[in-house]
């Protein structure tokens, strides 16, 4: 028992993970007057947002883009040569705005007096963490209130992956450790054809195969074919209503057995393959058996609109706390759960939650879906506005894109907003303030919208709704 | 084939229940209508059938679960289909990989903490447990207005799915959310004015949903007359604020009703004595000798009004409804006048001639039943006042004067009385004070 342990034995409020869900938990609470201790075993908060997700993966995709005008550039009259792309120098790039970011975020916690221990935590019961350092020391710590933001991994198919370095999850794709010359990506979700985006332009022959009849599964698929338009031209092929059977490694490179729709089965050999097939939350060695925090049958932590587990004092936020897994809304669920352990009468309530798909062309949507207006038998009216005519989009030197409104014909009040195009993830957020305002198309239409601009999309789109 | 039993709506308004038997075990091969389990609601206890004949399969809640209606409490295997059913198989569920994070730390060698006392439960989050977490979000339904709206109403307590909101396309706004609560509290605790909101009850709380009463039957609708819904409001509210206690006693009247009748044999139709004004005149003599009983309470200012006049409120049945007109100053006027005046009054409000005016200021009210019968009755206080006198019909009884029974006409009372202001012994003395006067009427004199 040291004097100088690292371990306090006394907490007031103890969030346990520093993501995007602990470190903005920790924020607001200290705002809010709590003493807080933070515990996370890297050196720096972030979480796999900053360390190996959206923050990484959006610098190699603007590394990507910057490929792919330059060679579209040639329609326009401008021509460069052939990119060198110096894979070393790119993942140092990457690396530095990881630790820029990482490293604001240390010194912010520093700042604000949050006690940070990097550790791994473990309920002993409701009231008490069992701490062990990365440096090996192991403390208990009594605590008052507790945050659980431990978030998720990539899920690997069973029987593969471990130790290879040639079946990799999105953490090793995003370390670009070399770039294969062919790669296969299992899954069509969003981190799937992100990461085959950046392996394309990067020069890897890339092929992506779904299990369902589409990718991005659960978004309209107007939007949808906006991007796969562009897709099939950058990657070597989509096969859809395909199931993987086997991966087997083999010396030179992985084979891959697969059943498509017709039920045929093929055989192909890939340098390496890809699994984003999915992310499933940590609940694991947390302890949660010695409090009576429960999970729901897929594993995440039940929770109220408060954010609070059935033990009441403990509160679990993010990815662990169900889906959509994004950090944005870890950010809300924290501010909920902060203020409501400080007392407040705060509830996890929006309207909307955006999903983006950094791919390009971008896709982004909020609130309701066509499909699932339709799935739900909701009465919408859309109005959909193509951005060949948008003056801004031309000047890109770009033609594809589409804005979607979707709005309740009674009240007019708008229920979904999507968009396919460069900077969709920019404009919905336009979209999320319109459903959180409760906003009404005629709100849309006379809010002046800068010119020339992409944003001027969702203005004509409402000029589509309403003419009153 | 599996079919999901679910719990079916059992009556209107009834979201859930708890599940307090289950007949049937997995396996059990049950009939249509047999009982599967019985469900208990706010209402009753309802066994809820099989719906069809097969095999239980599986149940999916225990005796002590609350369960909302819609919720399937069983799977059933049809008897039909069950031999052509191949099995269905178990959803492949995701294998727990294997624990690759650092083991347990061993316990023994860790250091002890001393458990914090639960603050967590005590102090803040005593006040967030309180939020109706149910509102956050209903069904389909998504209540317009802007989160900062929204956070208004969670602070007030306001379920903003009531707030009707006046923006565009009903958008809710913060005025809308402050006005929600200014009519609410208004109509709750009648201060200031009313609002005319039209169809609404102006009681003292806010009705409850009705079930639909021509489910069991047919049913007519009339409206209320104002006056009953005056009286409703009256009572509601004197029969939620006021705690009051009634007491019983037996005045003897055999001397005063041998002098009313031969009074009256005597008198014109106007002038006709009725026992309500010679009430009238015991009362008023007896609330000068006892003044609480001649007040008001004011709690918000912690004093009592005592009235230095004697104004008594006459309970007159008419075909619109109850009315109570008020004879004023009944303390200085004779018996005499004081039944022309009751007479006339009384007349006046059967035939729905008197203002308003006639109806207020009263400070002590007389319920007199005797005409209609009935041993005895609880009135109640009519507030501000903070007594009531209730007469039932005096009957020939025989009292043992000592040496033989002899008749004699006993007339039961009956006294309400707001215990906040007046006690029971005080309630007794007053009573007990006027049976002495009405058995000895010098008694009015020599006192009053």
């Amino acid at each position: 028992m040291s004097q100088s342990s690292e371990i306090p034995e006394k907490a007031q409020l103890v969030i346990i993970g520093a993501g995007p869900g602990g470190y903005a938990a920790a924020f607001r609470a200290v705002e809010l007057g709590q003493n807080v201790t933070l515990i996370d075993p890297e050196v720096n908060p972030g979480g796999v947002c900053l360390h190996r997700g959206c923050i990484p993966s959006k610098a190699l995709l603007h590394v990507a883009k910057l490929v792919a005008e330059a060679e579209e550039s040639k329609e326009i009259g401008v021509t460069f040569a052939r990119p060198k792309i110096d894979l070393d120098r790119v993942r140092t790039w990457k690396d530095e705005v990881v630790g820029k970011l990482t490293g604001g975020l240390g010194s912010k916690v520093a700042k604000l007096k949050i006690t940070y221990v990097r550790g791994m935590a473990t309920f002993k019961d409701a009231r008490t963490l069992v701490v062990t350092s990365v440096s090996g020391e192991i403390g208990e710590m009594a605590f008052e209130q507790a945050i659980l933001a431990t978030g998720s991994r990539p899920i690997m198919l069973p029987g593969c992956g471990a130790d290879s370095s040639k079946i990799i999850d999105s953490t090793g794709a995003l370390e670009i450790a070399d770039v294969p010359a062919s790669l296969l990506v299992v899954g069509g979700g969003y981190i799937g054809l992100e990461l085959g985006s950046v392996y394309a332009a990067l020069g890897s022959k890339v092929s992506v195969v779904e299990m369902t009849d589409g990718l991005l599964p659960g978004c309209d698929r107007d939007l949808v074919s906006v991007l796969k338009r562009r897709l099939d031209k950058k990657f070597e092929s989509i096969m859809l209503s395909t199931r993987v059977e086997e991966i087997k490694e083999q010396k030179n490179g992985v084979m891959v057995t697969m059943t498509d729709s017709k039920k045929e089965t093929t055989k192909k050999r890939f340098d390496e393959v890809l699994i984003a097939i999915g992310r499933k939350p940590n609940t694991e060695n947390l302890g949660l058996d010695k409090t009576s925090v429960k999970l729901d049958k897929k594993g995440f932590v039940e929770v109220d609109g408060q954010m609070r587990t059935a033990e009441s004092n403990i509160f679990a936020i993010g990815d662990i706390a169900g889906e959509p897994m994004l950090a944005h809304k870890a950010y809300g669920e924290a501010n909920v759960a902060a203020e409501a352990a400080a007392g407040r009468t705060a509830v996890f309530d929006p309207r909307a939650i955006p999903a983006v798909v950094f791919t390009d062309p971008e896709i982004a949507w909020c609130g309701l879906t066509e499909t699932e207006a339709r799935e739900r038998k909701i009465k919408v009216k859309t109005a959909k506005l193509p951005w060949r005519g948008n003056g801004r989009t031309l000047t890109l030197g770009r033609d594809d894109g589409m804005t979607k409104l979707i709005i309740d014909p009674e009240t007019d009040r708008v229920l979904g907003v999507a968009v396919a195009g460069p900077g969709a993830g920019e404009l919905i957020a336009e979209g999320v303030l319109a459903m959180e305002m409760a906003a009404v198309s005629e709100d849309l239409r006379k809010s002046i919208h800068p010119h020339p601009t992409l944003s001027e999309t969702i203005y004509d789109a409402a000029e589509m709704l309403f003419k009153g | 084939m599996k079919h999901e039993i679910k719990v079916p709506e059992v009556s209107e308004g009834v979201t859930e229940g708890t599940v307090v038997d289950i007949s049937v075990a997995v396996g059990d091969t049950v009939e249509v209508d047999q009982t599967l389990l019985e469900f208990e609601t706010d209402k009753a206890v309802i066994a809820i059938p099989s719906p069809q004949e097969g095999k239980i399969a599986e149940i999916k809640v225990a005796v002590g679960d609350s369960v909302p209606v819609g919720a399937v409490i069983m799977l059933l295997e049809a008897a039909a289909s069950q031999a052509d059913e191949a099995p269905v198989p178990e959803p492949q569920v995701e294998k727990e990989e294997p624990e690759e994070e650092k083991p347990s730390p061993p316990i023994a060698a860790v250091k002890k903490a001393e458990p914090l006392k639960e603050v967590a439960q005590d102090e803040p989050s005593a006040a967030a447990g309180q939020i109706d977490l149910a509102t956050v979000r209903r069904g389909e339904r998504v209540a317009p207005a802007a989160p900062s709206v929204r956070r208004l109403a969670r602070d007030l307590g306001v379920d903003i799915y009531q707030v009707q909101g006046t923006g565009p396309g009903g958008r809710i706004s913060e005025r809308d959310v402050r006005d929600f609560v200014r009519v609410t509290m208004q109509r709750i605790t009648g201060g200031g004015s009313m609002p005319a909101v039209h169809g609404e009850f102006p009681g003292l709380h806010a009705q409850r949903p009705l079930p639909n009463f021509s489910k069991w039957g047919a049913i007519s609708r009339e409206p209320l007359s104002r006056v009953r819904e005056l009286t409703a409001d009256a009572m509601g509210y004197a029969w939620s604020t006021i705690p009051m206690v009634t007491q019983y006693d037996h005045a003897q009247v055999t001397e005063i009703e041998a002098f009313r009748q031969e009074y009256n044999r005597r008198a014109i139709s106007e002038n006709r004595l009725t026992m309500t004004a010679i009430l009238v005149k015991v009362c008023a003599a007896a609330l000068k000798a006892f003044p609480r009983f001649n007040s008001s309470l004011d709690l918000a200012s912690k004093e009592l009004v005592l009235k230095q006049y004697v104004h008594i409120g006459v309970a007159v049945d008419t075909p619109a409804g109850l009315l109570v007109p008020v004879l004023r100053d009944a303390d200085r006027k004779g018996i005499e006048t004081l039944a022309l005046e009751l007479n006339e009054i009384a007349e006046k409000t059967r035939e729905r001639k008197i203002g308003p005016d006639v109806m207020e200021g009263g400070t002590f009210t007389i319920s007199n039943l005797g005409g209609v019968g009935g041993t005895s009755f609880t009135p109640i206080v009519y507030a501000p006042q903070v007594a009531i006198l209730g007469v039932s019909t005096a009957t020939l009884q025989p009292e043992w004067d000592g040496e033989q029974f002899v008749p004699r006409l006993i007339m039961p009372l009956s006294l309400t009385y707001d215990h906040r202001v007046i006690d029971g012994a005080d309630g007794a003395r007053f009573l007990r004070w006027i049976c002495e006067a009405l058995d000895n009427p010098l008694q009015l004199v020599m006192k009053g």
